[in-house]
């Protein structure tokens, strides 16, 4: 599956995803879909910047995501595709019933939300919305760096109690 | 943005440093412990380390780095910027107020070298100094032992 990693993080691309996934995931592109960034090339420039010239960087709205997923699913080559938030990754969810994992990977302070993990905070609509996303199948796990715990959903609401960590 | 979320580092020197008219000349930023990390080096090192203030964008969205970095600028009159990573969060929030006022220096891949360039040139022009701690830190870059 080409797409290795989908996931919701306000930053978009930054070191995190294009060198704490990127590297040890041996990622070729990133799908960056955002409704407003897809229609502004001066936004579009400066996200360029922030990848290595060897990794393409492909732009989308919801709409053409949806559309274009089957041929990011055939690309021979692996990717993470990143939204700016959950609305937009549960838009995506529904219309490409194929994605089956969801990582929530920055949903940082704003107000009205309440803090779930060091770096996810939640608004109660968001926390319907990652609910809803659960309900309908979907794997969603936080999780910032791969070497960090993978959280269940369940355990970000407090819907369950915390696994033991491991060393 | 709430206080405990915005995390502004200061170098363990730089009230003292504020104390002989050395205000900040430069903004460091970057993740984690990096920018308090190399600025305390600076200071060990040079005894300037209040010609930096250290930003950290550990736990900030991307519009919460960008509104600290543009703070801190207009609180200190600074319009230099020395970033860890190219591709990271907080030189992409340098690049967006670049936009706005092109009088904004920005230098990323910032090392220790840069930085000790920077601080025995500051004095006169600031933007001149970044220019040059540039070739510095490039050189400073080296790779010893078997091939």
């Amino acid at each position: 599956m080409p797409i290795v990693l989908y996931r919701i993080d306000d930053r978009l691309i930054h070191g995190q995803v294009v060198v704490g996934w990127g590297q040890p995931l041996d990622i070729d592109f990133i799908v960056l879909v955002d409704d407003n960034v897809a229609c502004c090339d001066w936004e579009q420039d400066l996200y360029r910047m922030g990848v290595p010239p060897e990794m393409e960087l492909i732009f989308a709205d919801v709409a053409g995501a949806i559309r274009d997923h089957d041929k990011y699913a055939s690309d021979h080559r692996k990717g993470i595709l990143v939204t700016p938030d959950i609305p937009t990754m549960q838009r995506l969810v529904y219309g490409v019933p194929y994605i089956r994992e969801v990582n929530v990977g920055g949903v940082h302070h704003r107000a009205g939300r309440t803090q779930k993990l060091r770096y996810v905070f939640l608004a109660a609509d968001e926390e319907v919305q990652l609910r809803a996303m659960v309900e309908s199948g979907v794997k969603v796990t936080a999780q910032d760096v791969p070497a960090a715990r993978e959280v269940p959903m369940s355990e970000v609401l407090g819907d369950a109690e915390p696994e033991a960590r491991t060393a | 943005m709430s206080a405990s979320i915005f995390r502004k580092m200061k170098s363990s020197t730089e009230d003292s440093a504020a104390d002989s008219s050395h205000r900040p000349r430069a903004i460091v930023a970057g993740h984690g412990d990096f920018p308090g990390g190399i600025v305390s080096a600076v200071e060990q090192i040079s005894g300037r380390g209040g010609v930096f203030r250290a930003i950290s964008n550990r736990g900030m969205s991307g519009q919460d780095i960008e509104s600290s970095l543009r703070q801190a600028s207009v609180d200190d009159g600074v319009r230099v910027f020395f970033t860890d990573l190219p591709g990271g969060s907080a030189t992409l929030a340098v690049r967006r107020m670049m936009r706005e006022n092109p009088e904004i220096v920005l230098i990323t891949g910032t090392n220790l070298a840069t930085l000790l360039e920077f601080v025995f040139q500051s004095d006169g022009d600031a933007v001149a100094a970044a220019r040059r701690s540039v070739e510095k830190g490039r050189v400073a870059l080296g790779c010893f032992g078997p091939p």
